[in-house]
């Protein structure tokens, strides 16, 4: 059974044996997007966030076949192809040493986005709300915390020198 | 296998004419999961979230009327959360920012869990829910509609449309105790609404029974203990209890006497008792406090 779906501002076709497949499934499987992660498939550890139509929403629980017609933006799709083409938000969690075995990092990058865009200096229970969804066995939190709040300073000095 | 997605609630119910009639997907967070587990394989599935009118809502005649298709996170955002407090700070307590963006107050009540957050909420209001399909539309009062865990009035040709319930209405309060702040279902929770007006009180139990429950024999003891402080224009909508302390651990022990909880991988049952006593209490606590806009309105008197 063949569809398109739009990600990262891509049309994309996708054919599945199956139509109950779930968005992460296709992203990974389907389409070589092996970004978002799959740790469980529940809703419970958001390694898996995209944001669709700019909601961050977890993929393991969107039917891909539901999703036609709507804007997908996966981790891929935000920063670039090299090291040097990281985007503030990865280059954070990069400084500030916020990555370990790096399996939450994708999300945790896709929902730090979503909080930065709606709250672009969020205090720290304010990240500490916007990522209660993404979990983390490695780094006890810590350095995450600080990489959000240095991408919050990144983007702020962006928008004066800008 | 198939998928609709619906565009209107008219397309929704003439899809769901079919015989048998498709399943209904909202946001996918109760779905999704049975779906992922194989302990659901649905033949036709019917998607309603592109469904504009569902995620809608209206206030007219001192009633809100939430279109089923609305997100926690809309319940979050304001007038919605001043409309109705307790829902917002039941859904608040929802999942996580990715669960609230997705999950929806249709998907919530027609799951029918004995845990859904909003259900207390929406029992200690007295909500009505609309059920539509080809043959017409219906009204049952939730009572009505939630039968037993994970059971729900709802017959498969239906959509849950809207839920009803009076708004703004009186001082609510709802509180939830679980293991953690986020990502937890809850081990016990009550919601009490009280209308400053006429002293009515309503409480409901949410965790504690196989559906949500009224606390009836609370709200009536609780309706002959609450003095008003101060009438006419300086009234504050503080109350008092007449005997006080003595009063709240009576409201604590009819409220666990109602409580019809089980043992479960959660929680004990003995600790589910206790647990909705200390919830009533605290309720009932922040809720006899003077009205957090009370003391500006005496001021600009
Ligand atoms: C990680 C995680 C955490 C969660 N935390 C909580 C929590 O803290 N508290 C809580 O209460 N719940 C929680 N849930 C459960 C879930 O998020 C809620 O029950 C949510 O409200 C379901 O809504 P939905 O739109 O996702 O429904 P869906 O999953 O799409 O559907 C749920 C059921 O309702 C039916 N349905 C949905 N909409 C309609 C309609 N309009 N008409 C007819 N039938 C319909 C579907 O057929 C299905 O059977 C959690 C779930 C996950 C995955
Ligand atoms: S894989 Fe989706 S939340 Fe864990
Ligand atoms: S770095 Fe390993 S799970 Fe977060």
């Amino acid at each position: 059974m063949r569809y398109e779906l739009v990600v990262n501002g891509t049309p994309r076709e996708v054919d599945s044996s199956w139509l109950g497949e779930s968005l992460l499934y296709v992203l990974r499987e389907r389409l070589g997007l092996p970004g978002s992660k799959n740790a469980c498939e529940q809703g419970e550890c958001g390694s898996c966030s995209v944001l669709l139509d700019g909601r961050l929403v977890c993929a393991c629980l969107v039917l891909a076949a539901s999703a036609v017609g709507a804007e997908i933006t996966t981790v891929e799709g935000l920063g670039g192809e090299g090291p040097e083409d990281l985007d503030p938000i990865q280059r954070a969690f990069v400084e500030a040493g916020a990555v370990q075995c790096g399996f939450c990092t994708p999300g945790l990058v896709v929902a730090v986005h979503d909080l930065l865009r709606r709250v672009p200096q969020p205090s720290e229970w304010e990240i500490r709300e916007a990522i209660s969804g993404n979990l983390c066995r490695c780094t006890g939190y810590g350095r995450i915390l600080d990489a959000v709040q240095r991408a919050a300073r990144a983007f702020a000095e962006q928008a004066v020198t800008r | 296998m198939t998928v609709t997605v619906a565009r209107s609630v008219p397309e929704a119910l003439q899809a769901l004419a079919a015989d048998p009639p498709p399943e209904v997907l909202a946001g996918g967070t109760d779905f999704m999961v049975e779906v992922n587990f194989a302990r659901r394989r649905p033949e036709a599935i019917l998607a309603v979230s592109r469904i504009d009118a569902l995620g809608q809502w209206q206030q007219s005649d001192g009633q809100l009327r939430l279109g089923a298709g609305v997100t926690y996170t809309q319940l979050l955002e304001p007038p919605l959360a001043e409309l109705a407090p307790a829902l917002a700070q039941a859904a608040r307590t929802v999942g996580s920012p990715q669960i609230r963006n997705a999950g929806t107050i249709g998907g919530n009540l027609v799951t029918a869990s004995p845990a859904g957050d909003t259900l207390p909420v929406l029992l200690a209001l007295d909500a009505e829910v609309e059920l539509a399909s080809a043959q017409g539309t219906r009204t049952l009062p939730l009572e009505a509609f939630l039968l037993g865990p994970k059971r729900c009035a709802r017959r498969p040709d239906e959509l849950l449309v809207a839920v009803r319930f009076p708004a703004p209405f009186g001082r609510q309060e709802f509180v939830k105790v679980g293991t953690r702040n986020a990502m937890v279902i809850a081990v016990a929770s009550v919601c009490v609404v009280l209308d400053p007006g006429t002293g009515q009180v309503r409480i409901a139990l949410g965790s504690v029974g196989p559906t949500p429950l009224r606390a009836r024999a609370a709200e009536a003891y609780l309706a002959e203990q609450l003095v008003p402080q101060g009438t006419g224009p300086t009234a504050t909508s503080a109350f008092e209890l007449r005997d006080g302390d003595a009063a709240l651990a009576e409201v604590r022990r009819l409220v666990a006497e109602a409580a019809q909880p089980i043992d479960d991988h959660r929680s004990s049952a003995a600790y589910r008792r206790h647990a909705v006593g200390v919830c009533v209490a605290r309720a009932l606590e922040r809720l006899l406090r003077p009205a957090p806009g009370a003391a500006l309105g005496e001021v600009a008197a």
